[in-house]
């Protein structure tokens, strides 16, 4: 396909992105911060520090930035008094200062151009920069209407660049998180119980007794309080039961192990229910009391028995009955986890739907160790005019289908990019913040046909990723460790909020996303919606309406709040109303059949393998986060690629040995550019092969990830949409081994 | 005085952790490490045990890497920690080659370096080492074995535990709690 949109690696600028004087942030911060930086400091002298929360995942711990006598960062810690992070750091957070020191960044804004007919960037300033992303937008403006314009964001830049859309007429705001990731337990337990998880998830692991984790690799996902809650867990005693194909970390600490045929995961949700049912092992008083559906409910799963299940997942039958009695045990501390990355199969609301089943069952919903009421503050918005109101809906995009999607489906803004007769408007203009779509979203052809539609890409981040490639404007944001940022509010067992200040100037030139929204918004006559001097005054403002300070934030980083509602679990025999259709837990979902789906989750089989492919699994390594950690140089010195879990079963009938390099195919013929490292190991059946998501980068400016193993995004190019709520279902696809290649990613001719 | 520490092979989850905050702390450069994460996994599908354990040097009792260092550098500190003396420290690597825990690492600025248990600049001022208080498993306990209240000494009183290759018969003051 020969596009518009050449792909441009930022190296191909020959001038070199040189590195800019970083003494023009000085105004923009106001602060005396940095005033002795050039201070004589002795060795030994004790190093200050500054609050921070980290950016290198979502789950935002809170922590401290130290510096030595010159102001080099030194080290990162974690906050005490966080309840994110309980002080101590995951590895990435402890290694963020390597998303600061790496010297791949990118440095300065740049604007698409041709030269002799070819596509190129050119080194901007910020005005250049803004003014053409301003002319652009109020163009689309006035031809299409605001709403034309999407923002997709991952990260803290998001709450800014989301601020400057909403006053410049657009709600077309989405982030991958949903419809790729948690949206179906979302919209699962929504449906049951009328709430959602959160993040940080409102599981009680602390005080559990008995932890399942079915598809979730705790310890390999470092969600921080999850992975330190579970090890206090197994400390006093709890049973923790892993439900994998792979024989993962989890797995090897566990009391239990099913080692579950890939994609059968909803026929062991439904023989556990039964089992619970058909035994009595179920909190009759709260099942009562709190729920409806429960006799449809039992006579829809009589057949799902453990037979039944056996025959399915390859499950032990007596091993169903055994955990399920363990879980009862141990009800109502009892937590079957509702995992994070759950888009799979398609049916995956379904399937979240037999988890928050059993979470009723076990009466583990509003009781300790099992699901508490997280309690967030109010935070009280600096005064701005009031926004515009939108002539279209981000649903309208997509209308008609997702009913329950509670939030915004990326990948269906995506879908309404590509130009369509029978839509009425299709986006035009993409600002995307802190998150590689191309690696996000699966299918990347289809990701690359909504790209090359677009009229204007805007890519504002840190590292140069291959979504950069496809940008009209490249805008540089500074590191987390360089920037103030929104108060961090946060619901927990108690509400708390954090500071994030920079503990350096921003190096190169750039800036933070907070001065970027409000810049541009001055560009496109919104000033008045950013009423701000700058974020200190912002931040100071807000700090005090919650009775306390920028100062004094300064100095403790985090604070917690006494509960305002003594909530945190239900009260024996309290009356709860639900917020559901029936005001009660819902067993059988009203919602979900008045939208025409089934209202108790059936299990249909889904693909298998064809003859000589493997399932393709993914999942996490704990010192990675996807693309935002690949170049880190920290991080990368203990993991520089991933590589390709394969049983020695499969390993001796394809004659592959350990740290042999291959490619793969995909059931449709599509080739991996890079190859990967095999690793055989018994720790992976034998019908499926794993690697760690997010690497095999593709741009030759992230030196230390270029080449280095395989983009499973790739290869991810058949995708199951749960019709509930939009997600993309991923783990359909299955791979082949080439062992004979080339260097430029074709097959060898046999 | 006698430090030593234990790691709980039943928590350890080999995040990692403990490496990137040794080195952080410590000024590792990037590349090298002073502590590094070992995985053994044993039988076959279903039938598995994979054991996790963060490593580092043993501060042995009975140092080999001591005993062969030709200036002195190598010695042991107050409360039996083996440190290396930079300056007096030629490069030579026979500490390395004697090692049987492959602990050691030539730092690019000329000079052996390895685990310090963190002894002065953190252990002296009441802190645990680095790897110890940054571990989100809380799997690693610090302290001295001539104390009884000391972590160390009160979770290898309650738990079974081994060391790598006693055979050797370095006497390490590394433990693994099993
Ligand atoms: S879990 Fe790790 S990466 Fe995520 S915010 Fe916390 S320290 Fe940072
Ligand atoms: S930090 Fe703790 S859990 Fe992580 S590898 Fe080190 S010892 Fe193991
Ligand atoms: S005790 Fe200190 S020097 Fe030794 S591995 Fe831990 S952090 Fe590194």
């Amino acid at each position: 396909m020969k596009s518009r949109r050449d792909f441009i690696k930022i190296s191909a600028l020959g001038l070199g992105a040189t590195a800019v004087a970083a003494g023009s942030a000085q105004a923009l911060f106001g602060s005396p911060l940095f005033g002795n930086k050039n201070g004589n400091t002795e060795s030994g002298t004790p190093l200050r520090r500054t609050p921070t929360y980290c950016e290198i995942c979502f789950w935002q711990c809170a922590g401290w930035v130290y510096k030595d006598g010159d102001g080099n960062i030194k080290k990162i810690t974690g906050n005490d008094d966080d309840q994110h992070c309980n002080g101590r750091f995951c590895p990435r957070g402890t290694g963020g200062i390597g998303q600061y020191m790496d010297e791949d960044r990118i440095k300065t804004p740049l604007i698409r151009t041709k030269v002799n007919g070819k596509d190129t960037f050119k080194e901007a300033s910020w005005d250049e920069a803004l003014d053409f992303i301003a002319n652009k937008m109020q163009q689309i403006k006035r031809d299409h209407g605001p709403e034309c314009v999407a923002l997709f964001t991952h990260g803290s830049g998001g709450a800014h660049m989301g601020h400057m859309l909403k006053a410049y007429g657009s709600g077309t705001i989405a982030a991958p998180s949903f419809a790729q990731c948690r949206g179906p337990r979302e919209v699962g337990f929504l449906t049951t119980f009328g709430d959602i998880i959160y993040s940080p998830e409102r599981i009680d692991i602390r005080d559990t007794r008995c932890m399942v984790l079915i598809g979730s690799h705790l310890g390999e996902n470092m969600h921080n309080g999850q992975v330190q809650e579970m090890s206090d867990a197994i400390d006093k005693g709890a049973t923790i039961i892993t439900v994998d194909p792979r024989f993962s970390t989890a797995a090897s600490k566990s009391k239990f192990w099913l080692p579950i045929k890939p994609a059968t995961d909803l026929a062991l949700l439904l023989s556990w229910i039964n089992v619970l049912i058909e035994n009595g092992w179920y909190d009759k008083e709260y099942v009562e009391k709190y729920t409806v559906g429960f006799d449809a409910l039992k006579e829809h799963v009589k057949t799902f028995t453990p037979e039944w299940a056996y025959g399915i997942t390859t499950i032990d039958p007596n091993i169903i009955r055994e955990t399920a009695r363990e879980m009862f045990n141990a009800s109502p501390s009892v937590i079957i986890n509702p995992g994070r990355h759950v888009t799979w199969y398609g049916d995956d609301t379904q399937r979240m739907r037999a988890v928050a089943i059993l979470t009723a069952l076990l009466g583990s919903w509003g009781r300790r160790g099992g699901y508490y009421k997280p309690e967030k503050l109010h935070l009280p918005n600096f005064p701005v005019p009031p926004f515009p109101e939108p002539q279209r809906k981000p649903t309208d995009a997509y209308k008609g289908i997702y009913p329950l999607a509670n939030e915004v489906v990326a990948n269906g803004l995506c879908d309404a990019t590509i130009p369509s007769v029978d839509r009425e408007c299709n986006l035009r203009a993409w600002i995307v913040n802190g998150t590689n779509l191309l690696a996000a979203f699966p299918n990347q052809k289809n990701t690359l046909a909504a790209i090359d539609a677009l009229e204007l890409l805007v890519v504002i981040d840190t590292m140069p990723i291959e979504l950069t490639g496809y940008a009209d404007v490249v805008l540089p944001e500074c590191t987390y460790l360089e920037r103030y940022d929104m108060i961090r509010n946060s619901g927990h067992r108690q509400p708390n909020i954090a500071l994030r200040m920079p503990a350096a100037e921003p190096k190169y030139n750039t800036k933070p996303a907070s001065w970027i929204a409000k810049e541009l918004a001055g560009k496109l006559g919104l000033a008045a919606y950013f009423p701000w001097k700058d974020m200190e005054e912002l931040l100071d403002w807000q700090f005090k309406e919650l009775g306390t300070s920028l100062e004094e934030m300064k100095r403790i980083g985090v604070k917690n709040y006494p509960r305002e509602v003594d909530d945190l679990y239900f009260t024996p025999g309290e009356d709860v109303v639900f917020n559901t259709t029936s005001g009660k837990i819902e067993l059988y979902s009203s919602d979900m059949e008045s939208e025409g789906f089934d209202p108790m989750p059936v299990y249909t089989p889904h693909e298998e393998p064809p003859e000589g492919f493997y399932r393709l699994n993914y999942g996490r390594a704990p010192m990675h986060t996807f693309s935002r950690t690949a170049n880190n140089p920290n991080l990368t010195a203990l993991m520089n690629e991933n590589v390709l879990w394969v049983n020695p079963k499969v390993a001796k009938l394809w004659n592959l040995t350990a740290g042999q390099r291959v490619k793969l195919k995909n059931q449709d013929n599509v080739i991996s550019t890079f190859s990967i490292k095999v690793r055989v190991t018994e720790r992976i059946r034998w019908d499926s092969v794993y690697m760690v998501h997010g690497f095999g980068h593709n741009n030759t400016k992230l030196t230390r990830a270029h080449g280095r193993g395989i983009n499973d995004t790739e290869l991810i190019t058949r995708v199951k949409v749960d019709p509930v709520m939009g997600g993309t279902g991923m783990r359909g696809n299955f791979v082949t081994f080439i062992t004979e290649f080339n260097e430029d990613g074709k097959e060898a001719e046999a | 005085m006698r430090y030593a520490m234990a790691v709980d092979t039943k928590k350890c989850v080999g995040c990692s952790d403990c490496v990137v905050a040794c080195q952080t702390e410590n000024d590792v450069p990037v590349g090298f490490c002073r502590d590094w994460v070992v995985e053994v996994t044993d039988g076959t599908y279903p039938q598995l045990e994979t054991e996790i354990r963060s490593e580092r040097c043993n501060h042995c009792d009975n140092s080999p890497c001591v005993r062969c260092c030709p200036t002195g550098a190598s010695h042991y500190a107050e409360g039996g920690v083996v440190l290396v003396t930079h300056d007096e420290c030629i490069g030579c690597g026979a500490c390395i080659a004697s090692c049987p825990y492959d602990a050691r690492y030539p730092h690019p600025d000329g000079y052996v370096d390895k685990c310090t248990f963190c002894l002065h600049n953190r252990v002296e001022q009441g802190l645990d080492p680095a790897c110890v208080s940054v571990c989100p498993t809380k799997c690693m306990y610090f302290g001295d074995l001539d104390d009884p209240n000391s972590p160390v000494s009160k979770v290898l009183k309650t738990r079974k535990f081994k060391t790598l290759i006693p055979e050797a018969g370095t006497k390490p003051q590394l433990y693994f709690l099993i």
